[in-house]
């Protein structure tokens, strides 16, 4: 039986779309995913992303721990509050997850994990936690919104308590807040200005009613894939999983190279890796043409050998037209073709971005 | 359960098909199968003049989801493609048994239509 959030309910009564998300019943839309869509890029909407899993680690230990087991150096959190987006590498230097970490307090992180990869993430942070005086301890007892959009702010605002509110006023962006039962994080994967609210379970729907009751839309999964790719943010399990590095999946700049002596799980591999030069890279791919791009469709360059494959595409409703993000060998630039039912279809290859804060950023490579 | 008029005819794989009398048929995707798609938000069309046949590929309806072939319930010349649909693809999720049709076939055979689903038949094959 598939899991459920405390919002099943709550999304049925709106009519939702329920497909299975990494074994869980999600909302893929409303109604219209490109209605909701515009509604993040043009005002605010409010996402059920309680499928995330939150694991916080406690302990003396905490930080070499973390600082061995993430990519990013979480000694560079300086202030309570602060977070990082990080990879979780395993020893061949390939990605086990992606995810934020907060410095939550003293000598405490939170860490926020994908849904398919949690139960064997945990697996593996306590097996890596042997030599480390750590407490890790996964949090079902809490739900996640996402509120995003131009509006988000003020909405929630609107919903919040004095002190709430107070904190979401001051808070910069990549950095929470816990006030009260609400743990508020100002991150987000659209694109858009917004916040992230962890919150205990059963005060979920309450939260949930509100922001609607202010005019905040419902987004489904569908919505978040298409907002996340437009802002070139990668998909753990299509963009990159245990088999690609970093380097290959556009992520080496959240890899922390010093100090030179900071022995975190995958950096032998990543450094003879980089010194040898990565023979792939992650590329933005824009398709003015009529049609879609779509994961697993191959992506040639004239004049280039190899050829490489996308692995995000979809229509995007911002711009118009299809985008992609592909793998593919590093020499490919300018133009390339992408192969769509044995036609060869002429794309741009650009840099990975294709649109923030509701405008269009699509560079040349 | 989505709306299925009885006087057309259906393929099991969610084409539906509509005798205009004097042998010509106009064809379209079902409600259900729209709903199934999500928004519509590209289609490719066979060209006037081409030949369909039967039970064969004629097109491709795109969402933001997924792709999905179009199949000819009939076979025949292509008369005419709803032009409009290359602009305002979205007609399709708004009214997939009218402005939202694709495209018309002079029938070579009129009587292949009654080998076709009807709306009970259909609504089983789909599963509804």
């Amino acid at each position: 039986m598939a899991k459920r959030t405390p919002l099943y309910d709550a999304h049925l009564k709106l009519g939702a779309k329920i497909v299975d998300f990494g074994g869980w019943d999600m909302p893929l839309h409303y109604g219209s995913q490109v209605e909701e869509h515009h509604q993040v890029r043009r005002h605010a909407g409010v996402f059920d992303v309680s499928h995330m899993a939150v694991v916080d680690i406690a302990g003396s230990d905490s930080l070499p721990f973390l600082r061995h087991v993430l990519a990013s150096d979480v000694d560079r959190l300086k202030t309570i509050g602060k977070a990082q987006y990080s990879l979780m590498l395993n020893p061949r230097g390939g990605v086990k997850d992606d995810l934020i970490v907060y410095l939550a307090g003293e000598s405490r992180y939170r860490l926020v994990i994908n849904c398919g990869t949690a139960a064997a993430d945990v697996e593996w942070l306590r097996e890596q936690s042997c030599a480390f005086g750590v407490d890790i301890a996964p949090r079902p007892d809490l739900a996640i919104l996402a509120i995003q959009g131009p509006e988000a702010l003020a909405r929630v605002r609107a919903v919040a308590c004095a002190e709430a509110g107070a904190a979401i006023d001051t808070l910069s962006p990549f950095s929470a807040a816990q006030v009260g039962t609400w743990f508020i994080a100002r991150t987000g994967y659209t694109g858009e200005d917004g916040v992230e609210i962890i919150l205990p379970a059963e005060k979920a729907v309450d939260l949930w009613q509100r922001l609607l009751a202010v005019g905040v839309a419902p987004v489904g999964l569908g919505a978040r894939d298409t907002l996340r790719l437009e802002a070139g943010m990668n998909l753990y399990g299509s963009d990159m999983d245990e088999t690609t590095s970093p380097l290959t999946a556009n992520l080496g700049w959240t890899i922390a190279w010093q100090p030179q002596d900071r022995d975190f799980i995958g950096r032998a591999a990543l450094e003879s890796e980089r010194q040898a030069g990565p023979r792939q890279k992650l590329v933005g791919l824009v398709m003015e043409a009529r049609g879609v791009l779509r994961a697993h469709q191959t992506v040639t360059c004239d004049g280039v050998a190899g050829q490489g494959e996308i692995t995000s595409g979809t229509f995007s409703p911002t711009l118009g037209y299809s985008i992609a993000l592909a793998r593919v060998p590093v020499a490919f630039e300018g133009t390339a073709q992408v192969d769509i039912r044995g036609r060869q279809v002429p794309v741009t290859i650009v840099k990975p971005c294709f649109v923030r804060h509701g405008q269009a950023v699509v560079n040349q490579e | 359960m989505s709306e299925l008029p009885s006087e057309l005819r259906y393929l099991e794989t969610h084409e539906w098909v509509r005798n205009e009398g004097e042998g010509i048929a106009t064809i379209g995707i079902t409600d259900h199968a729209q709903d199934a798609l999500g928004d519509v938000v590209y289609v490719e069309l066979p060209e006037v003049g081409s030949t369909v046949n039967a039970g064969e590929e004629a097109g491709v309806v795109e969402s933001v989801k997924a792709a999905s072939d179009i199949f000819s319930p009939v076979t025949g010349e292509v008369i005419a493609i709803n032009e409009a649909l290359e602009d305002a693809p979205e007609t399709i999720n708004d009214s997939p048994y009218g402005d939202g049709w694709f495209f018309k076939v002079k029938m070579a055979d009129p009587a292949e239509l009654d080998g076709l689903l009807d709306a009970d038949g259909y609504r089983e094959a789909a599963g509804e």
